[in-house]
């Protein structure tokens, strides 16, 4: 099935090797090599690793509405927040009375607020299933309801993206507000286990990170497959010409909101990854700037690819690590620098570079199966 | 997926044209920003029929299909897609699925699908999100990609890029979209526009052979191809039609001399 699924996608074969092989040997390095060895992962790279993954399957979300569908969506990070918040809910019920405060039921920023009881819309986050259900679910609802609404009133191009860019403005104001119950500008933070599993432990913390690259892989081939089917084909035709689409009797507006509900899905799973394994999810996560970073990743990487996104997620997100340890203050202005760049030198992406290569060595294009 | 009669129609029933017409626009009134592009504008197409539209730059011929594929709607007037199929309250979509096929003034093919991608896109059949996950062509439908490509000489641009193809190229693989959709009625926006006079007689010969089983609305330019196709020309001058009938008679019409044809 995985052949079929990566028939025409050598960038996507190579990716998913590499990413079995880190998946295999990363664990072994950490876990069952001595620390004192030169080849031992410390546990802190493992999760930071971890991390990089989620970036890349929230970018493998955006490509998919961007690089295909053609919306430049300027708010998957709430989408990916969401799906933090969810998890951090059910992380927060799993501390029980173990917080400053050792009230069983309810966080600690609820008893600092005098709240008595636990609010309706934290029931059922002490099950994990719920929690992971409402991971999918509450970023997908919103995804929907707000495409459904701009996707019928044909709201397209900048104007899209400023309402997207807009929501998730609006969410940060919400989530910052204490009565929100969502813990306000400190968010949901001092996690303990996971599942019964201490989320400081080295097995945690490797579980997670193959977790995360997992869902890479599941997302990657998910996304695959659906740009392989006919649904994929009309995807793009309604980028490159969605009146053309139209007269030929497709309702464009169904197509746009269910793949820009998979594709929020996708950023919801990557929030509930991320947020363990960096500890905290607080209303930052829903910035504008952070949307703006996702889509610099995907330019970065190359459009319209999938492996071009996690490429360029990874790639971006390392030199953010390096750059922000040498000169903090430098960032921004970097990714400024490098999106102005790719732009103008690079409009394929680092995917692009490769894409001549790929002609000479003889690949013909997808046909019609 | 056979086509005849019986076939069924999206929400508004059959279509009806047992009272011989397949389309009708009556009092037709659209302006934009203040000038009236549609102006009064009465127009009866029958079933089987093969119209040539003409008139001078501006007359509203386009902006005519934009009111019967349902991209611009109407200020007032009626538009009816044989007795019972009220156009004005359908979506593009909804007017393609019910049979009424487009082809643009510019040519717009989809890009970066090859060539038998554009025609599997555009074929009749369900256009559900769900269903079009798990669609797959059958042995009927690349057989009728296959025979759409010998009758649009595109055969040997199977895999071709369709972005690659010439403009006359791309010209007649919109025909080819057209014909896969199977519609009833076919409104063709200035077909031979970039093509060579061979290409050209070419397309004169494939719209006639439609005619008969489908109704095609033609808007052209050239005088020349016009003439070997129809038998009905209306001129739209100003959004409304100005005269109608053989090409003959058009043409020695005073009116039609004056502000058009004379030039
Ligand atoms: N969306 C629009 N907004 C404003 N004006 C428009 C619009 N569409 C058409 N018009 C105007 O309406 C008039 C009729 O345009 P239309 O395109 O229908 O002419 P046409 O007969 O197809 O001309 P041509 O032979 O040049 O294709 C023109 O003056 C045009 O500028
Ligand atoms: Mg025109």
């Amino acid at each position: 099935m995985f052949s079929q699924i990566l028939k025409n996608d050598r960038g996507g074969q190579i990716m998913l090797v590499v990413l079995a092989a880190v998946l295999i040997v990363v664990p072994i390095l950490n876990l069952a090599v001595a620390e004192t060895s030169a080849l031992h992962i410390p546990t802190y790279l493992v999760t930071l690793m971890g991390k990089y993954l989620t970036y890349a399957l929230l970018a493998v979300a955006v490509d998919l509405v961007w690089g295909y569908l053609g919306i430049l969506s300027l708010g998957h990070g709430a989408f990916f927040a969401l799906g933090g918040y969810a998890m951090g809910m059910y992380l927060m019920r799993q501390i029980g009375d173990r917080g400053v405060y050792g009230n069983p039921e309810l966080p600690d920023f609820m008893v600092f607020l005098n709240w008595k009881e636990l609010p309706w819309f934290w029931q059922g986050f002490d099950q994990f299933w719920f929690a992971l259900l409402m991971v999918l679910f509450v970023p997908g609802l919103l995804a929907f309801v707000f495409g459904w609404l701009a996707f019928r009133s044909r709201v397209t191009g900048v104007y899209l993206s400023i309402i997207t860019q807009a929501m998730t403005y609006a969410l940060m104001w919400a989530f910052l507000r204490n009565e929100m119950g969502f813990g306000g500008n400190n968010g949901l933070t001092d996690f303990k286990d996971i599942l019964g599993f201490s989320l400081q432990a080295d097995q945690t913390r490797v579980a997670l990170f193959i977790c995360s690259g997992l869902a890479l892989a599941l997302g990657y081939l998910l996304c695959r497959y659906v740009m392989n089917s006919k649904l994929g084909r009309i995807t793009v035709a309604i980028r490159d010409a969605e009146s053309r689409t139209r007269f030929v009797g497709y309702k464009v507006e169904n197509y746009k909101v269910w793949i820009f509900t998979l594709s929020a899905i996708l950023a919801g799973v990557a929030g509930a990854l991320y947020v363990p394994q960096v500890g905290i999810i607080n209303p930052s996560e829903f910035s504008p700037l952070n949307s703006i970073e996702i889509v610099i990743w995907v330019a970065v990487g190359g459009r319209a690819t999938l492996y071009g996104a996690v490429l360029g997620a990874i790639l971006v997100n390392y030199a953010k690590t390096v750059f922000t340890g040498l000169m903090p203050e430098s960032w921004l202005f970097m990714l400024g620098a490098l999106f102005v760049l790719v732009t103008l030198y690079l409009p394929q992406g680092l995917a692009g570079l490769w894409q001549p290569l790929k002609t000479k060595l003889g690949h013909k294009p997808e046909v019609a199966a | 997926m056979s086509e005849g009669e019986g076939a069924h129609f999206y929400r508004e029933g059959a279509l009806d044209t047992s009272h011989k017409a397949i389309l009708y626009l009556e009092g037709l009134n659209v302006s934009f920003d203040g000038f009236k592009a549609i102006n009064d504008l009465n127009l009866y197409i029958d079933a089987g029929e093969l119209r040539c539209i003409i008139g001078p730059n501006g007359a509203g011929k386009t902006t005519m299909m934009d009111i019967i594929t349902g991209k611009t709607k109407p200020d007032s007037g009626k538009a009816f897609f044989g007795q019972t199929i009220d156009l004005l309250k359908l979506s593009e979509p909804e007017i393609a699925n019910a049979g009424i096929g487009r082809k643009f003034q510019k040519p717009t093919v989809f890009e970066s699908h090859s060539v038998a991608e554009n025609l599997e896109l555009a074929m009749k059949g369900d256009k559900r999100v769900w269903f079009s996950l798990r669609a797959k062509l059958d042995h009927e439908q690349k057989a009728l990609i296959e025979e759409t490509l010998e009758t649009i000489g595109l055969t040997a641009q199977y895999h071709q890029q369709a972005g690659a193809l010439s403009h006359g190229q791309k010209q007649w693989l919109e025909i080819g979209m057209l014909l896969v959709q199977k519609p009833y009625l076919l409104l063709v926006d200035e077909p031979v526009a970039g093509m060579t006079h061979q290409e050209m007689e070419r397309t004169a010969e494939l719209l006639k052979s439609l005619a008969g089983k489908h109704s095609v609305v033609v808007v052209e330019h050239d005088m020349e191809f016009v003439r070997s196709i129809a038998n009905k020309v209306t001129v739209l001058h100003q959004g409304s039609v100005l005269a109608e009938g053989s090409m003959d008679e058009v043409q020695q019409n005073p009116r039609v001399v004056e502000v058009y044809l004379g030039v």
